[in-house]
C-alpha cells in the first residue's frame, strides 16, 4: 500500500524545502546580481535588488588589475593534477584495503579519516617551513602536492567503499586467467569501478578547486589559484563590492557549470552504496 | 601434463583450523570430484590448489614442481567459479580472449582459438553480447570457454552447476564429462551433490570437517565405504543405519542397509522386519517407501515403480544378507 500524505502536509513541506533552498542560494544570487551593478549602486544606502544600470565594467576592471586567466589556469592544474595524482595513489591503496585486508586495515582507514578532523592551522608552521626549505612555496608543484595529500583520505575512502561492492570472484578469475597485479587493476578493477572512480574524481576536483586555506597561505603571485584571486579583491573597508562579486562569480562559474553538468554522475556516485 | 600432489597440506584462518592435514595424489588426466557437506572445506582445498589462498603448511606440487608459493597466474590452472565471475564490462569474445591476451598470444591465434571455443560450446552467435544479456547456462559456457582456451594443466570447478535449474544441470553435467573425454586434461570438480560426484568422477574424495574420509572410484565408495560417514553420504536415497541388538546379531556396533537392498513382502515371512508405510514417494520408475519398522525406526526402501503402496499398509522387509554393511563403535567399516 502506498503511503498517503495529506495535501496540506505535502504543500507545507514543499514550501519549507523551497524556502531552505532559496536561503542557501541567496548569497550566490546576491553575488550574481551585484557583479553587474556599479560600485556606487552596490554600496548604496538603500540597496537595490536588480542592477539599475547594467554594467560589465567590473569584469574588465578585475581582469585589468589581476590576471583571471592565469589564476584559472593554476586552479585547473592544481585541482585536476592533485586529483589524478590522488587517484594514482588511491586506487592501489584502496585495492589493497578492499581485497587484501589485514587485521589492521580498519584502523588504518579510521586513522586516515581522523587526519581530516585535525584543524589545518595546527600543522601550518611545519608545512610552511618544509615548503620554504624545499623551495616549494608559491609553486604549482608544491600546491598540487599539498592538495593531493589533504584529499587523499577522502579519495581512498570513497574508492574503498566502491571497491567493496565489486565481487572478489571476478578479480580472482583474472588472477586465474594469468593476469598479474597490474593487469588485474587496469583491465578488470578500474573498468568495473568507472562510476565510482568518476564521482571520486569529480568530487575531488571540486574540493581542490574550492580549497582556500593552503592556497592562500602557500602562494602569492605566481601559483595563486582562483581562491587566492578572490581574496586579493577583498578589502578591509568593504569597498569594491561589485568588483569582488565579479571576481567571485568568475571564480565559481567553471566549477558550478561542471557540477551542474555532472550532477547525475555525482549523485549516483555519492549514493552508490546506499541504494544499490 | 597435469598431475597434482598435496603433501601434508594444512590451512587455518586465524585460530580456526579448517584443513588439519591432507595428502592427495591426483594423476594426470584424472577427473576427481571433491564432495562433502557444506562447510567441510571443499572450496578452501580447491582455492589452495589454485593459489587463491596460501597454505598454512605443507606442499603443493604440480607436475612434480613445488608450486606452494607461486601466485595463481603462474600455476597454469584454470578455474570455473560458482558465480561464473565473467567480466561484466567485456563482450563474450573479450571474456574468452582475456587469458590469451594476458599470455600475449598473437591476434590471429586469439581469434582462431576464440572462434573454435565458441563453436565447441555453441556460443558463436553470442560473441558480441555482454554477459548480462546471457542466460545462466550460456554464462556458464562462457566461463568454461574462458577456461579451455588457454589449455591449462588442469581445470578447477567450484560447484559450477549449482545456479542452474535441474534440467540444465543434467545437460551441463554431460557436457563437462564429454569435454573431459575430449580434452583428457586433469579436472577437479567440487560439489556437495553426490549424484554429480558419482556420475562424473574417475575418483571421488569424500571430505568431512577438513579430513579426507575416503578417496576412491565411485563404485568403490558405494560398495566398500570406509566408514559410516562415507556410507551415509554416497548413495541416494541414504543408507539406513541400525544400532543396538539387531546390529549385535551381526557382531557390529551398527549396521547399514541401502534402500535398494531389501526384499519386500506383504505377508509375514520368518525373521522379516515388520513395518507400516508412512509416506510413499512415487517417481514412476521407482517408488521410495518410508517405512516405520517396529523397534528399529524409520527406514527408506526402494522398490520398482509398478508396485503401489499407500499410507498405513503393512509391509515385511528382509535385508539382503550379503549386502549388510557393518561398523564398529568408532564408525569404521568392519
Ligand atoms: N576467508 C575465510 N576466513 C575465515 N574462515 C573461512 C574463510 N573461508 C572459509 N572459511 C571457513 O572455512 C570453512 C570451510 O569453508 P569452505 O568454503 O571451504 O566450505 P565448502 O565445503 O566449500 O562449503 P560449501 O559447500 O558451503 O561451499 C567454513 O567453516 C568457512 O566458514
Ligand atoms: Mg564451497
Amino acid at each position: 500500500m502506498a503511503r498517503t500524505v495529506p495535501a496540506s502536509t505535502r504543500i507545507g513541506f514543499t514550501a519549507l524545502a523551497w524556502l531552505i533552498a532559496l536561503l542557501l542560494f541567496s548569497p550566490i544570487l546576491w553575488v550574481l546580481l551585484t557583479a553587474f551593478k556599479t560600485e556606487a549602486e552596490a554600496i548604496a544606502a538603500s540597496p537595490t535588488f536588480l542592477p539599475q544600470q547594467f554594467t560589465l565594467e567590473n569584469f574588465a576592471a578585475v581582469q585589468d588589475r589581476s590576471d583571471y586567466f592565469k589564476h584559472a589556469f593554476n586552479s585547473i592544474v592544481v585541482s585536476v593534477g592533485s586529483t589524478l595524482l590522488g587517484l594514482a595513489i588511491g586506487i592501489p591503496a584502496a585495492w589493497a584495503m578492499a581485497f587484501a585486508p589485514t587485521r589492521r586495515t580498519k584502523d588504518v582507514l579510521m586513522w586516515m579519516l581522523s587526519t581530516k578532523m585535525m584543524p589545518a592551522v595546527g600543522v601550518l608552521i611545519p608545512i610552511y617551513l618544509i615548503f620554504r626549505d624545499l623551495r616549494l612555496l608559491d609553486t604549482l608543484q608544491g600546491l598540487t602536492l599539498i592538495m593531493t595529500l589533504i584529499n587523499l583520505p577522502i579519495i581512498i575512502w570513497m574508492l574503498y567503499t566502491y571497491f567493496k561492492e565489486i565481487p572478489v570472484d571476478i578479480l580472482e578469475a583474472a588472477r586465474m586467467d594469468g593476469a598479474e597485479l597490474w593487469n588485474e587493476i587496469v583491465h578488470v578493477l578500474v573498468p568495473m569501478a568507472v562510476p565510482g572512480i568518476a564521482s571520486t574524481l569529480l568530487l575531488n576536483v571540486i574540493l581542490a578547486w574550492n580549497e582556500a586555506f593552503w592556497t592562500i597561505t602557500l602562494t602569492s603571485g605566481r601559483a595563486g589559484t582562483l581562491t587566492a584571486f578572490i581574496s586579493s579583491f577583498s578589502s578591509p573597508q568593504g569597498l569594491f563590492l561589485a568588483k569582488l562579486s565579479a571576481a567571485s562569480l568568475l571564480a565559481i562559474a567553471p566549477i558550478l557549470l561542471m557540477g551542474w553538468f555532472s550532477q547525475k554522475q555525482l549523485v549516483r556516485g555519492l549514493t552508490f552504496g546506499a541504494v544499490k | 601434463m597435469g598431475s597434482i600432489s598435496l603433501q601434508h597440506v594444512k590451512k587455518s584462518f586465524g585460530e580456526v583450523q579448517i584443513i588439519p592435514d591432507i595428502s592427495l595424489d591426483i594423476k594426470d588426466g584424472e577427473f576427481v570430484v571433491f564432495v562433502g557437506p557444506s562447510g567441510c572445506g571443499k572450496s578452501t582445498l580447491l582455492r589452495l590448489i589454485a593459489g587463491l589462498e596460501d597454505t598454512t603448511s605443507g606442499q603443493i606440487l604440480l607436475d612434480g614442481e613445488d608450486m606452494t608459493k607461486a601466485p595463481p597466474a603462474r600455476r597454469g590452472l584454470a578455474m570455473v567459479f560458482q558465480s561464473y565471475a565473467l567480466y561484466p564490462h567485456m563482450s563474450v569474445r573479450d571474456n574468452i580472449a582475456f587469458p590469451l591476451k594476458m599470455a600475449k598470444a598473437p591476434k590471429e591465434v586469439i581469434d582462431q582459438k576464440v572462434e573454435y571455443a565458441a563453436r565447441t560450446l555453441n556460443l558463436s552467435s553470442y560473441l558480441d553480447r555482454r554477459p548480462r544479456a546471457l542466460s545462466g547456462g550460456q554464462r556458464q559456457r562462457v566461463a568454461i570457454g574462458r577456461a579451455i582456451v588457454r589449455e591449462p594443466k588442469a581445470f578447477l570447478f567450484d560447484e559450477p552447476l549449482s545456479n542452474l535449474d535441474a534440467a540444465l544441470r543434467v545437460n551441463m553435467r554431460l557436457e563437462i564429462t564429454e569435454l573431459h573425454q575430449q580434452l583428457k586434461t586433469t579436472m577437479i570438480y567440487v560439489t556437495h551433490d553426490q549424484v554429480e560426484a558419482m556420475t562424473m568422477a574417475d575418483r571421488i574424495v569424500v571430505l568431512n570437517a577438513g579430513n579426507v574420509e575416503q578417496f576412491g572410484s565411485p563404485l568403490d565408495l558405494y560398495k566398500k565405504p570406509a566408514n559410516r560417514f562415507v556410507a551415509g553420504f554416497i548413495g541416494s536415497p541414504k543408507m539406513n543405519f541400525i544400532d543396538g541388538s539387531e546390529a549385535a546379531k551381526h557382531n557390529a556396533h551398527s549396521i547399514g542397509v541401502r534402500p535398494e537392498h531389501f526384499t519386500l513382502a506383504t505377508s509375514a515371512t520368518s525373521d522379516a522386519w515388520k513395518g507400516k508405510v508412512g509416506v510413499a514417494e512415487q517417481l514412476g520408475s521407482d517408488t521410495f517407501l518410508h517405512v516405520h519398522v517396529e523397534g528399529l525406526g524409520l527406514m527408506t526402501i526402494r522398490t520398482d515403480g509398478d508396485q503401489t503402496f499407500s499410507h498405513g499398509d503393512d509391509v515385511y522387509l528382509t535385508p539382503d544378507p550379503t549386502r549388510i554393511y557393518r561398523f564398529d563403535a568408532a564408525g569404521l567399516a568392519i
